[in-house]
């Protein structure tokens, strides 16, 4: 990389120890990229193990962002900067680089230890490693404890301020004033006098260094172009901040009250912590003590008129399959969020996967219909959390919401919906008419097949429901064949008549007829887009799995070819030939990482040339 | 309220569907002649069971009701009681459904101490599975899923109930229409979880198994009826009282004519004797072991929320976030 560089677009990597402070250095950058006005998409990327052995390759976290003037949907293919705090992870970070890649090290992390922990048999600063990139070192352990002797911290306390230092050089390779990181830190230390004025040092010391010092002579300044965002007011969300919005704000729009019950599950807790400070919305939150006891309260709380919400992993919404169906047959609403991660069973727990469709669609004991729903981007939770809501209500039904681990904390600009346009969500009231209570419980609307939600406390509608197949029309407990029947297909009917109130599927680029279409669902969004613009691709994109769009046969029908990319071994192409009965082609990746853009690109130019699997 | 409702007005239409001569119908009436004595409103209370033979129980009362799955009463129940803290809501479960799959939740629920009325159906057998061996019955009890005797311990409800740090515990019997009316109504003007423990007869798959103690013949000498503040007295004339040892820590039987100044008097809130008492066998104690008052997991949830559940801001108010940035 050339000093002082005019880019379109570039990806910065930040790599470290789990204990190095990576994650909030990574975020906080991103605070500033937000308030610079540059488009971005972050992906970090951290072990499972909460502080792994120091040093070691297994233990390294990382962070990822790619910026520029938009638009970006991925957090990028190849960094072109990257921060690393010792040998490991170099090493686990060098074979993303892009060739000519920019490459800061930590000198003071390189040392004999480090490297032969991270497999080095020779330094990799000296010989060829790192010949096809640019390499400039810093003594950061060193300058940031010198910085900061002052305060009289011990050494581990005064060296957890390196990611600061580190943090202001970076702010000032992209002419970042300090503001933003400052305000942070005085609000978040703010009782901590001493820790605070440290880390502020710190910050100001690494971005002096920027300016000054020889050795950074070697360090380019780059500018980013104008943004070509929509107009409009911005903020950065992550998906569990988007989606924990969207399920305050489907209270609001329903009137009703929220109660999210969850058991700590990774990566699905920062929902929990994110709904936990929205009370005030009428939300109120409560981790129970397993992941079925979190299903259970929920569906209990929706029993009793308020919006009951719970969510998990796939191992956790495995445990939640029995009450599922006990939803199902109470018909009472319920939103059940999926993060999905990699599996099976605990599988890697911090990275992502698409791995959950068939479990969503078809992983019940009996014939047990859920809608389900997947959102595609960050922001996007914010929508599809207020629809899984409108439907559950609708429709008196457990609704399946699918997002997973990259979008529960990766960070985007979001532009900000217009509230007043949000329409409110209805239920079926109560019938007034002189049936006994038990029928008008069971007075359903003719075109969603929602049944009135009553709850305990209301006078003169007092009724019985439960798990066992009851009477279509009393609630009683029915063991009549015939009835059985009836029920198993208006549980059907009513899941299919989901279908009647979505819109239909659209294009999300390129012609609705031709060669080929890109069909993706879910967080591959940002690549396939990508990929599909720089192939001149036709791409749709699934937000409603289940059921699918009814135009969605007729629509992909039209083109000679059906790609689907997904990360699980092809689910959504089972789900297109046992639906639609098309015969796609699936592109799988399941190595726990996104998908490149590059690899797409690639895939899409070999089915265009006729290459089929 | 402005009429006073009788036990009929909570009986429903349907058809009572356990075995003749079942213990449930005996503790069916108990309960809702305890409903029509505190005054219950039938819309304001709820009946949550999970999976058994008493798991039916909600059918049977006229009030809303939810037949759930097994084990995970006390859950539902308690977003039940989470959204709505007026409810008077009771669970309906037994010894394999509360102690065994839905062990967890009942502990749990014990705890929080949220209110619920938890009714422990004890049988010391699995009923609607056709009589195999559950958390309760006893060593060498032989069943279709045991022919050589069950190996396991039992678990003892009192125990695992003060264990879980619950705040109410009390015992009845199915046909003992007085003592168990009365502890219904303990449990029902107890704010937090109380857990009944109702010792009930499965005629067909374990009859008689508490017979030693609920013939009524000999109930006097049996049973111990407690009641808080007064002499641990039973026995023909009340003859008899319980003593506490304080060389061995044991529960002794005393004459209480010739030493009454040696007989306990019950205070509920003690939970060391509570403990001898959910141990002492003949007689066996009966009535309110323990309650030692608490604040209620709701009163606490409630208390604590921001805006106690109320909407008192909008979207608006937090959909920027802690910054935002204009376009042009």
């Amino acid at each position: 990389m050339n000093k002082n560089k005019d880019v379109e677009s570039i990806v910065v990597r930040l790599a470290g120890d789990s204990g190095d402070g990576i994650q909030l250095m990574g975020s906080q950058f991103t605070v500033s990229t937000a308030l610079s006005g540059a488009d971005f998409a972050t992906f970090p990327d951290y072990p499972a193990e909460i502080r792994a052995p120091v040093g070691t390759t297994f233990g390294v976290s990382a962070y990822q962002i790619n910026l520029g003037g938009g638009p970006i949907t991925t957090a990028g293919d190849a960094p072109d900067v990257l921060v690393a705090f010792n040998p490991a992870a170099l090493k686990v970070s060098l074979p993303l680089l892009r060739k000519g890649a920019l490459i800061i090290l930590n000198n003071d992390g390189f040392t004999k230890r480090n490297l032969v922990k991270a497999g080095y048999e020779n330094d990799p600063r000296d010989g060829d490693t790192l010949s096809d990139f640019q390499l400039v070192t810093a003594d950061i352990t060193h300058l940031n404890l010198e910085a900061v002797k002052e305060f009289g911290l011990s050494k581990s306390e005064g060296g957890r301020c390196k990611n600061f230092w580190a943090l202001g050089v970076l702010l000032w390779m992209f002419g970042r004033d300090l503001a933003s990181v400052e305000t942070w830190i005085n609000r978040r230390l703010a009782k901590q006098a001493t820790l605070r004025d440290a880390n502020i040092t710190a910050l100001r010391a690494g971005h002096a260094y920027g300016e000054t010092a020889e050795l950074a002579a070697a360090l380019p300044q780059i500018r980013l172009p104008e943004t070509k965002l929509e107009a409009g007011e911005y903020r950065s969300i992550t998906g569990a901040e988007a989606l924990a919005l969207g399920i305050a704000a489907a209270g609001e729009l329903a009137d009703k009250s929220v109660m999210f019950c969850s058991y700590p599950i990774t990566p699905a807790s920062p929902l929990l912590h994110r709904l936990s400070r929205l009370g005030e919305m009428g939300v109120g939150t409560y981790q129970a003590e397993d992941e079925i006891a979190a299903i259970c309260a929920a569906i209990g709380a929706s029993y009793g008129g308020m919006i009951g919400v719970t969510s998990s992993s796939g191992p956790g919404i495995a445990l939640k399959t029995e009450a599922m169906g006990l939803a199902v047959n109470a018909e009472l609403p319920l939103v059940i969020v999926n993060w999905q991660r990699g599996g099976p069973s605990t599988g890697l727990p911090t990275k992502t996967e698409q791995s959950d469709l068939y479990q969503a669609v078809y992983g019940r004991n009996a014939d047990t219909p859920i809608p389900v729903l997947a959102a595609a981007t960050s922001g996007e939770c914010f929508e599809m959390a207020i629809e899984a809501v409108r439907i559950a209500l609708r429709h008196m039904t457990p609704v399946i919401l699918l997002a997973d681990g990259y979008l529960s904390n990766a960070a985007e600009p979001w532009k900000i919906p217009d509230v007043s346009s949000l329409r409110p969500i209805k239920h079926k009231e109560v019938p007034d008419s002189d049936e006994s209570p038990e029928r008008r419980a069971f007075a359903r609307d003719e075109d969603s097949l929602g049944r009135p939600w009553i709850t305990p406390g209301m006078p003169g509608l007092m009724h019985r429901i439960g798990g066992l197949e009851k009477d279509i029309d009393t609630g009683h407990i029915s063991y009549d064949p015939a009835n059985h029947q009836t029920m198993t297909n208006l549980r059907a009917a009513k899941v299919e008549s989901v279908a009647n109130f979505i819109p239909d599927q659209s294009m999300e680029l390129g012609d609705d007829s031709g060669d080929l279409v890109v069909v993706g669902w879910g967080s591959t969004y940002g690549p396939v887009f990508q990929a599909a613009k720089a192939t001149g691709a036709s791409f749709v994109h699934l937000r409603h799995l289940h059921p699918l769009p009814r135009n969605l046969g007729d629509l992909l029908g039209r083109f000679e070819k059906v790609l689907v990319p997904e990360m699980n071994t092809g689910q959504l192409a089972t789900l297109l030939r046992d639906k639609l009965c098309l015969d796609p082609i699936s592109f799988p990746k399941v190595s726990g990482q996104p998908f490149l853009i590059s690899e797409l690109i690639e895939k899409i130019a070999a089915v265009t040339k006729g290459q089929t699997s | 309220m402005s009429e006073k409702l009788t036990a009929k007005d909570f009986a429903t239409s349907q058809e009572v569907r356990w075995c003749p001569g079942c213990g449930d119908y005996a503790v069916l009436k108990a309960v809702t002649k305890a409903l029509a004595n505190v005054g219950a409103s039938r819309e304001n209370t709820a009946f949550v069971s999970g999976i058994g033979c008493a798991a039916r129980f909600p059918y049977y009362v006229e009030t809303y009701g939810f037949h759930t799955i097994h084990g995970r009463a006390p859950a539902i129940a308690t977003g039940l009681k989470l959204a709505n803290p007026e409810l008077d809501v009771w669970v309906v479960t037994g010894d394999g459904d509360g102690l065994s799959i839905g062990g967890n939740h009942l502990m749990h629920a014990l705890r929080r101490n949220i209110g619920l009325k938890i009714l422990l159906f004890n049988n010391e057998i699995y009923g609607l599975t056709k009589g195999q061996y559950s958390p309760t019955s006893r060593v060498g009890t032989t069943s279709p899923s045991s022919p050589a005797g069950s190996i396991d311990t039992p678990i003892s409800p009192g125990q695992f109930a003060l264990g879980a740090g619950a705040k109410f515990y009390a015992r009845g019997v199915d046909t003992d229409k007085v003592g168990m009316s009365d502890v219904l109504q303990q449990a029902h003007a107890f704010e937090g979880a109380s857990l009944i423990e109702i010792f009930q007869n499965c005629i067909v798959y374990n009859e008689d198994v508490f017979a030693n103690f609920t013939g009524r013949k000999d109930a006097p000498n049996t049973q111990l009826h407690l009641k808080h503040g007064e002499p641990m007295l039973f026995g023909e004339n009340n003859g008899k009282g319980i003593h506490l040892n304080r060389d061995t820590l044991e529960l002794e039987v005393v004459d209480a004519t010739t030493s009454p100044e040696k007989v306990l008097i019950h205070d509920e809130a003690n939970k060391t004797i509570a403990r001898l008492l959910i141990d002492l066998h003949l007689p066996v104690a009966m009535g309110v072991i323990y309650r030692q008052p608490a604040v209620s997991y709701e009163a606490a949830f409630y208390a604590h929320h921001p805006s106690r559940m109320q909407r008192t801001k909008t979207i608006t108010d937090f959909i920027k976030g802690p910054s935002s940035w204009h376009v042009d």
